[in-house]
C-alpha cells in the first residue's frame, strides 16, 4: 500500500516538475496579488500590517483553487487516470498521493515564499513564523478539499470557475483560523488555539476528503 | 393482517409520484394560504408593538421563518441526495433539486429581510456577525449546488455529483458556523430555543409558530410543483408521460 502511495507521489511530482511553468505562474500568481493589495489600499504600514495576514490567506486561497485543475484534468485527458483506477488497489490511496504531490507543488512553496511577502508588510519576525506554521498546516486542507471539487467538475466545460465557487465556501473554516493565528500573534496573544483549530480542520480533511475525492471520480467517470 | 400495510416504495416511482403529487398539491396549497392569512393577520394586528424595536419588530414574521427553512431545507436536501445517492432512486435526488432552488430562495429572503430589520435596529444594512455571515455562506452552498447541477448534462451524473457535493456541504455547515460564531458575533441571541422559555409574548410567539407552519407548507406545495416538473422533463421519453400527454389534449 505504502508502495503504491510512494509511486504516485513520485510520478506527479516527477510530472509537475517537468511542466515546471505551471507550478511556477501558480507561486507568480500568489506574489502579484498579494504585492497589488498596497497598490489598491495604500502604502500606509500601520493598516497594511493589520490587513496582512487576510491579505496573504486570500491570495493562498485564491492560488490553490487556480491549480486545481492540473490534480486530474491532465490525467483524465489522456486517459491515464482511467488506467489508474482499474488499479486493484483502494483508489483513495492512489486519490491521497495525487493530493501530497498537488500539495508539494502549491501548497509548499507558497508557505515556503509567504514570508518575504509578509516582510513587505512589515510583519514582525515571530508573526511571520506563525505565517508560515499556519499555511504548512493550512494549504494541505486546501488541496484535500479542493481535491473533491476538482473531481466532481472533471471534464465540465467552464470547470475552473465552478470548481472556485463550489470550494471556496468549504474553505471558509481554514481561512478564518489560519488569518486567525497570524492575526493573534501580531496582536501579542498565542497563536497556539488557532494552529490547534487549523491542525483539527486538515485531521478531518485528511480522513474524509480522499474518500469523498475517489466517490467524486467514480461518479465523474462512470 | 399483512394486507393492510400499503406498499410505500410504489410511491418512490417516478410514473406513480406524479399523480400523487398532484392530488396533494391543492391541500398543501389551501393550508399555506390559511396559515399565511392567519399568521400575517397575528403577526400585523393582534400582537403588541414591541417596548424596544417598535413596530419594526414585526419583519421577524417573515425573517425567522426564512432563516429556519434555509437550514432545515439544506438538510433534508442532503438528506434526499444522500437516499438517492445510496439507493440510487431517482425520485429521491429529483426531489433533492426540486427543494434546491427554495431553499436558495428562503437564504435569500432570510438575508434580505435581515437587512431590512438591521437598518433601523444597528443602523446599518450589513454587519459581519456571526449568523449573518454564515448565513451567506448557506446561500453560497446552495448556489454552488444549484451551478453544479446545471452545468452537468447527464441528469444521472448531476443527480450523483449534486448529492456528494451536498453531502459534503452538509458535514461542513457546522464546522463552519462554529468558526464563524469564534470569529465574530453580535446578532441578539436566539429567541426561540429548546428546553428553554422563550423570551418573547406569547401571542407573538404564536404568530411565529404559524408563519413557520406556513413556510412549511409553501415549502412543500412548491417542491411537489417543481418535482412534477422535473419528473415529466426527465421521463419524457417514458410510455406513460405519452398518455398523459394524449389524455390532456
Amino acid at each position: 500500500m505504502l508502495a503504491t502511495l510512494r509511486w504516485v507521489i513520485q510520478r506527479d511530482t516527477t510530472l509537475a516538475w517537468r511542466g515546471r511553468a505551471g507550478v511556477l505562474s501558480t507561486l507568480f500568481f500568489f506574489v502579484i496579488v498579494v504585492s497589488l493589495f498596497p497598490l489598491g489600499v495604500g502604502p500606509e504600514m500601520n493598516v497594511l500590517r493589520m490587513i496582512a495576514p487576510g491579505v496573504v490567506w486570500v491570495a493562498a486561497l485564491l492560488a490553490s483553487m487556480l491549480s486545481l485543475d492540473r490534480m486530474f484534468a491532465h490525467d483524465y485527458l489522456d486517459g491515464s487516470l482511467e488506467q489508474l483506477m482499474l488499479t486493484p488497489q483502494p483508489l483513495s490511496l492512489v486519490v491521497m498521493g495525487k493530493i501530497i504531490a498537488h500539495w508539494l507543488a502549491t501548497g509548499a512553496p507558497l508557505a515556503l515564499i509567504a514570508p518575504l511577502l509578509g516582510v513587505q508588510f512589515d510583519l514582525p519576525p515571530r508573526a511571520l513564523l506563525v505565517l508560515v506554521a499556519s499555511l504548512l498546516l493550512g494549504t494541505p486542507a486546501l488541496s484535500l478539499i479542493g481535491a473533491i471539487g476538482a473531481a466532481l467538475t472533471l471534464g465540465l466545460r467552464g470547470g475552473g470557475v465552478l470548481v472556485s465557487l463550489l470550494v471556496l465556501p468549504l474553505c471558509i473554516p481554514v481561512l478564518i483560523f489560519g488569518a486567525g493565528a497570524v492575526e493573534a500573534s501580531i496582536s501579542g496573544a498565542s497563536a497556539e488555539p488557532h494552529l490547534s483549530l487549523l491542525g483539527a480542520v486538515l485531521l478531518l480533511a485528511l480522513l474524509f476528503a480522499p474518500w469523498a475525492t475517489a466517490a467524486a471520480l467514480r461518479i465523474s467517470l462512470e | 393482517m399483512t394486507r393492510r400495510s400499503i406498499n410505500w416504495f410504489k410511491y418512490t416511482s417516478p410514473a406513480s409520484f406524479y399523480p400523487l403529487a398532484g392530488k396533494l398539491i391543492p391541500w398543501f396549497a389551501v393550508a399555506t394560504a390559511l396559515l399565511l392569512a392567519a399568521g400575517l393577520f397575528i403577526g400585523f394586528f393582534v400582537a403588541p408593538t414591541d417596548f424596544q424595536q417598535g413596530d419594526a419588530y414585526r419583519i421577524i414574521y417573515i425573517h425567522v421563518p426564512a432563516a429556519w427553512m434555509a437550514m432545515f431545507l439544506y438538510l433534508l436536501m442532503a438528506l434526499y441526495a444522500g437516499l438517492g445517492l445510496a439507493f440510487n432512486a431517482r425520485l429521491w435526488s429529483m426531489m433533492a433539486s426540486a427543494i434546491a432552488s427554495t431553499g436558495a430562495l428562503f437564504a435569500f429572503l432570510s438575508l434580505w429581510t435581515g437587512a431590512l430589520w438591521g437598518k433601523p435596529m444597528w443602523g446599518t444594512w450589513w454587519v459581519w456577525d456571526a449568523r449573518l455571515t454564515s448565513t451567506l455562506i448557506l446561500f453560497f452552498l446552495y448556489l454552488g449546488f444549484l451551478s453544479l447541477q446545471a452545468m452537468i448534462e447527464d441528469p444521472r451524473r448531476a443527480d450523483r455529483a449534486g448529492a456528494l457535493l451536498a453531502l459534503v456541504g452538509a458535514v461542513n455547515v457546522p464546522i463552519i458556523y462554529f468558526s464563524v460564531q469564534w470569529w465574530n458575533t453580535l446578532h441578539q441571541g436566539a429567541s426561540l430555543r429548546l428546553g428553554k422559555s422563550p423570551s418573547i409574548a406569547p401571542v407573538m410567539l404564536a404568530a411565529l409558530l404559524i408563519m413557520i407552519a406556513a413556510c412549511w407548507m409553501y415549502s412543500i406545495t412548491v417542491t411537489l410543483m417543481r418535482v412534477r416538473c422535473i419528473i415529466l422533463e426527465r421521463e419524457r421519453n417514458a410510455p406513460w408521460v405519452g398518455e398523459l400527454l394524449r389524455e390532456a389534449k
